[in-house]
């Protein structure tokens, strides 16, 4: 590591084009975290509702479907499945890596949230029935908001996984900063330089991000006094 | 369309390929699994030391390395070394990547493993006349050890599907065969379908085993005191 290394690294034509690299990587993550979370909410309660209604074949069906997808998809690399979605659909790189990414981030989110929804107390499920709740209502206004504050932790740790796994979809080809990375150090030979820095960049976004969540995580405690 | 009798046929005549990178990624996964712990152990007890410059070691490696991509660090250790004058075979590098970004989950699990143990272990033992570091090792930690058996198993899962990292520097692994294979002849639904199954293969027996060790802490010990 030299300091000409660094100084050839700062030129500004290569940080406008590290940039750009930051812009693809955060608008993947953005787009990922996004939509993982959605359908990874709507996995979780399957699979839930699936084991709470097994005596009907409705919900063991439901509940089988959920529970093959998330194991089949969360145990395997997503790099696997990324390139898996880049080859075998037609669709240009940057697509194929968010829905490739979705895919798998939503298998893992779906676990996540739902043992959040198996950590809450049987008692809230027996009162709110008591009150006349539906099972909708149920997950919806009670179960659900404690669980997902109770999971904030695990959850955004996922979304950080999700900003550094954005890394992965050099290999189709995109654009992201890690791959420009690649492009900037062939043309100056600093690998060392380059790497570092662009880890700093992923470093002080994912670092924030946490910070982030315990912030909120404070906000929303339930003071017990 | 991919996925016809001929397509297998072409597949398993090249059997050898696939069990090559079967077997790459098995060494990878194991070598990484030894190198991560013993940072993540060596580390992770410097997190509880009473020196709190040992405290910040503990810190800055945790934070640093689960905050930045593993594919950044990977190209820092295969592009970066070799500049330095250290040339390793692929294999040597990714175990090296592998184990460092491994052993910071490890080392936050040992440390949270050993707080976990209740000070009364150690007040007790110090009245017994151990020292700091005798309790340490003949009290504390093997009990600490047998609490966080499961979520370093779930580690190592994590651990076999970021050995597909390997692929990005040329690692022979699984990951890398599918893809060398799959770009020759065009047969990417056969490859990348053993692929998966050969990760599954891998992963679903070992995650299996983290939710037993983890359904057997339950029943055995209870809440850790």
């Amino acid at each position: 590591m030299t300091l000409k290394g660094f100084a050839d690294l700062f030129r500004p034509e290569n940080v406008r084009f590290l940039g750009y690299g930051l812009l693809t990587t955060l608008e993947m993550a953005v787009l990922v975290i996004l939509m993982s979370f959605a359908f990874g909410l709507v996995l979780a309660v399957a699979r839930y509702s699936g084991d709470r209604y097994r005596h009907r074949r409705a919900g063991r069906v439901i509940g089988t479907l959920a529970f093959g997808y998330i194991e089949a998809i969360r145990n395997l690399p997503m790099l696997l499945i990324m390139l898996a979605t880049y080859l075998l659909s037609k669709q240009p790189a940057l697509r194929s890596a968010v829905i490739g990414m979705t895919i798998f981030t939503s298998a893992v989110m779906a676990e996540i949230i739902r043992g959040g929804l198996i950590s809450i107390d049987r008692g809230q499920w027996e009162a709110a029935t008591a009150q006349g709740f539906s099972y909708r209502q149920i997950l919806q206004l009670i179960v659900l908001p404690q669980a997902l504050r109770r999971m904030i932790p695990p959850i955004v740790s996922q979304f950080i996984t999700v900003v550094k796994d954005t890394a992965f979809a050099w290999a189709l080809g995109v654009e992201e900063i890690t791959g420009k990375g690649t492009i900037i150090f062939a043309k100056y030979v600093n690998p060392m330089e380059t790497f570092l820095v662009i880890a700093v960049v992923y470093f002080v976004i994912n670092y924030s991000l946490g910070q982030a969540a315990r912030a909120l995580e404070k906000k929303l405690a339930i003071r017990s006094y | 369309m991919l996925f016809g009798p001929q397509a297998w046929l072409a597949l398993f005549h090249d059997w050898r390929i696939f069990a090559g990178g079967l077997g790459q990624t098995v060494v990878a996964s194991l070598l990484g699994l030894v190198l991560a712990l013993i940072l993540g152990t060596l580390l992770g007890v410097l997190g509880v030391t009473p020196v709190r410059p040992l405290r910040w070691v503990n810190r800055v490696y945790v934070e640093f390395f689960q905050n930045t991509p593993l594919v950044t660090q990977m190209f820092f250790y295969y592009y970066g070394l070799p500049r330095l004058g250290i040339v390793l075979p692929v294999l040597a590098v990714g175990v090296i990547g592998l184990g460092v970004y491994t052993g910071a989950y490890i080392a936050e699990i040992v440390r949270a493993g050993i707080q976990s143990i209740h000070r009364g272990q150690l007040e007790a033992a110090y009245s017994q006349g151990f020292t700091y570091g005798q309790a340490m090792r003949h009290i504390v930690l093997p009990q600490a050890f047998r609490i966080i058996m499961p979520p370093l198993t779930n580690q190592f899962v994590n651990l076999i599907k970021n050995s597909s990292v390997l692929s990005l520097i040329a690692g022979y692994d699984i990951m890398y065969q599918a893809d060398a294979w799959s770009s020759y002849n065009l047969l990417y639904g056969v490859a990348y379908l053993t692929a998966a199954l050969l990760y599954l293969a891998l992963t679903l027996p070992t995650a299996y085993l983290a939710r037993r060790l983890e359904r057997r802490m339950q029943s055995t010990w209870g809440a850790a005191t």
